[in-house]
């Protein structure tokens, strides 16, 4: 996985509630045995003004003016701004994959459903969660200024705006540590392969049914 | 000892080890696999050189991209066909305690196969690469849907890297109303707590209409705790549980058996037990419900109209119903039985078992789908739920009144394989979301029971089932 320490970039505020993870990717390119090459067709629906399947030239598709994503000014976002329960729906991993593939590496919003909010992890994208006045406050200076960036200190848990004002975010020490590091949560747990046979062993004596 | 909740007992019984922090490793119990999901977990442990630590775990199906008519012509869009050609040859090197592959009589919606085989049990804990997981909670059995990563860290190590939930419980007092069925009381819940209400908990039904669902019908219910935000849905075991999974192909038999019930028993919540969060409703006030917008909290009752946004004053609530109605081509204060549908779809993991179908047939009584129906879809949730409905006759009902009996898969639910909605087209969906496009581009979705479904198909409108 890769690793995230800190970020200055550019912030692109997505000013919906409940962003379902059929928006972020719709289901036609779930098809996709891979994992990458999503980004293209992150918010296809509200992206491109035709419709999308798997396999288009999306150079050549009519971009929506009115979607966000395609000001001029918000090009190259790495910071995703959003409101509440964002990446709702879908346990699909496609969504983060498809964030992370277009640029983004930190989204930001009031909360996200809980599903998504894991995945993110997995990928090397940061939510944050911030409270709901804060992200208020910043969707309006992100509107107001162009060119609006945050940094966000993944070892101090802070998002810093321009003016330097300071934000703290939680994350649990697990997650930190892995994504500080970009570690491989298979190779850790596989590290306790003896604790997971020593439960297997005492569910076969407890619960034999089970591993049958 | 403190009175624990059904969930308490659940976890601390699936602990391998836990962190300072609160992070454990869970061990689970059963993986189901489908097509969507997985082919890059296994990918992930082909580049790695690792195995299943325990194949006979896992329990696959291919689901979401098989086509539901002309299964001889076999799966036509070639990028559909791929993926389930890797789930069968994923299959074929890995292992599996047992596949269902398209065609396979018990192929099915994953969700409909799992219990009905006897794959889920109660006290199990049960993972797939689908957040509709949560289904299986119905058996008292800590079920959640897992992204791929989870797929591949499941296959690869038994457990899960998680933190736990708080805990609500949602008790439904009382006797539901003729024509109510779990679905009315499913989305009468989100539109009480939103589909945020139950981020980062999970959620157990209690009370007495609870108790009074049938075993399918909670799975309805649980299958929609994830719309009110919850991972998890749970119902504690009784009678109709045991009585449900007894005698099916992967339940424990004889002496094993008897060991299972007596701890089954036991997964209930303890008298006294505290959760962080209770929601109380009345069973007597819910009605049957239809969603008129793109969330499954833009819900309400048949007797309902379309909201104003005008008289909302949060500005991100009300540009959200703006954006909604702009969406479904809807106009505030219209009355819900006067919105026309163009399509039904009967089906998906939350409304395609036999009790759903029953209750879609009962409602028909002869009667033809009306003129501005294009197509009413009856998808099955399995070749097995199929073969039970024809053998008591009502694919016979079904076709009586014009509607398609097609073959068994999640169809448009979603719309991965060829059924879809066209732009425009406004549908009476038995499914679980509304959102934009998630039955095709454009499509205008409105979630329904499986009666109030085959009613606006036979009026060609919504209508009350009860009046009908």
């Amino acid at each position: 996985m890769k690793a995230f320490t800190t970020l200055n970039g550019l912030v692109c505020p997505l000013d919906r509630a409940n962003v379902d993870t059929d928006a972020i990717i719709p289901k036609q390119f779930l098809k996709s045995i891979k994992r990458s090459g999503f980004g293209p067709n992150l918010f296809d629906e509200w992206r491109y003004l035709d419709h999308g399947e798997p396999g288009m030239d999306n150079s050549v598709r009519p971009l929506n003016p009115d979607f966000v994503l395609n000001y001029p000014r918000y090009a190259g976002a790495q910071v995703l701004l959003a409101r509440e329960n964002f990446g709702c729906g879908s346990s699909r991993e496609h969504a983060p994959w498809a964030l992370e593939d277009y640029g983004f590496r930190v989204v930001i919003a009031p909360s996200f459903a809980d599903i998504f909010f894991n995945n993110c992890y997995k990928n090397g994208l940061l939510p944050i969660v911030l409270p709901a006045e804060t992200v208020d406050q910043l969707f309006k200076e992100s509107v107001a200024a162009e060119g609006y960036r945050l940094t966000i200190d993944l070892a101090a848990q802070t998002v810093t705006t321009p003016s330097g004002q300071s934000f703290a975010f939680d994350i649990t020490e697990h997650r930190k540590h892995c994504l500080l590091n970009g570690l491989d949560e298979i190779g850790l747990t596989l590290a306790q392969s003896d604790k997971i046979r020593a439960y297997e062993e005492k569910l076969k004596a407890e619960k034999p049914w089970l591993l049958a | 000892m403190t009175a624990q909740t059904l969930y308490d007992k659940l976890w601390s019984s699936h602990v391998v080890t836990e962190e300072a922090d609160g992070t454990v490793l869970l061990y689970i119990d059963r993986h189901l696999v489908h097509e969507v999901t997985s082919p890059q977990a296994f990918e992930g442990l082909k580049l790695a050189g690792r195995k299943p630590w325990r194949v006979s775990s896992i329990v696959a199906t291919a689901d979401h991209n098989t086509p539901t008519d002309h299964w001889d012509e076999g799966i036509k869009d070639p990028i559909s066909r791929q993926q389930v050609e890797t789930l069968d040859a994923n299959i074929k090197e890995f292992g599996a305690l047992a596949y269902f592959p398209f065609k396979d009589k018990g192929q099915g919606i994953v969700h409909v196969m799992g219990p009905e085989q006897g794959a889920t049990l109660p006290g199990m804990t049960v993972v797939c690469g689908d957040s509709h997981t949560s289904t299986h909670g119905a058996f008292g059995a800590l079920a959640h849907g897992i992204g791929t990563s989870e797929v591949e860290h499941v296959m690869a190590t038994q457990c899960l890297v998680a933190k736990k939930s708080k805990s609500m419980l949602v008790k439904v007092e009382g006797q539901l109303g003729e024509g109510v069925t779990a679905k009315d009381v499913a989305l009468a819940i989100i539109g009480k707590i939103g589909t945020a209400g139950g981020t980062g908990y999970a959620i157990e039904f209690g009370g007495s209409a609870i108790r009074d669902l049938s075993i399918e019908g909670r799975m309805t219910l649980c299958n929609m705790a994830i719309e009110g935000g919850a991972r998890s849905g749970l119902v504690a075991v009784d009678q109709k549980t045991i009585d449900y999974v007894q005698g099916r192909p992967f339940a424990p038999k004889g002496e094993n058996w008897d060991k299972a019930v007596a701890y089954w028993k036991t997964l209930v919540s303890d008298e006294g037990a505290q959760f962080d969060s209770v929601v109380e409703l009345a069973a007597a006030d819910i009605q049957p419900q239809v969603t008129w917008g793109t969330s499954p909290e833009m819900v309400t009752e048949i007797a309902g109209i379309v909201p104003d946004p005008a008289q909302v004053k949060d500005p991100v609530k009300r540009e959200g119903i703006e954006r909604a109605l702009a969406y479904m081509g809807l106009e505030a204060n219209t009355p819900i039985e006067q919105i026309a549908i163009d399509k039904v779809f009967i089906g998906s993991c939350t409304n395609s078992r036999i009790e759903d179908l029953r209750a879609a047939a009962a409602v028909i009584k002869g009667r033809q789908k009306a003129g501005n129906v294009k197509l009413v879809m009856v998808v099955p949730g399995s070749g097995l739920v199929k073969a039970q409905a024809e053998a008591e006759g009502l694919d016979k009902v079904f076709t009586a009144a014009g509607f398609e009996w097609r073959e068994p898969g999640c169809s448009m639910c979603l719309a991965m394989n060829a059924d879809r909605l066209e732009p425009g087209e406004r549908c009476a969906s038995t499914s679980n979301r509304n959102f934009e496009g998630r039955q095709g581009q454009g499509g205008r979705t409105h979630l329904v029971s499986p009666a109030m479904a085959a009613a606006a198909a036979i009026a060609g409108h919504f209508v009350d089932v009860r009046h009908f």
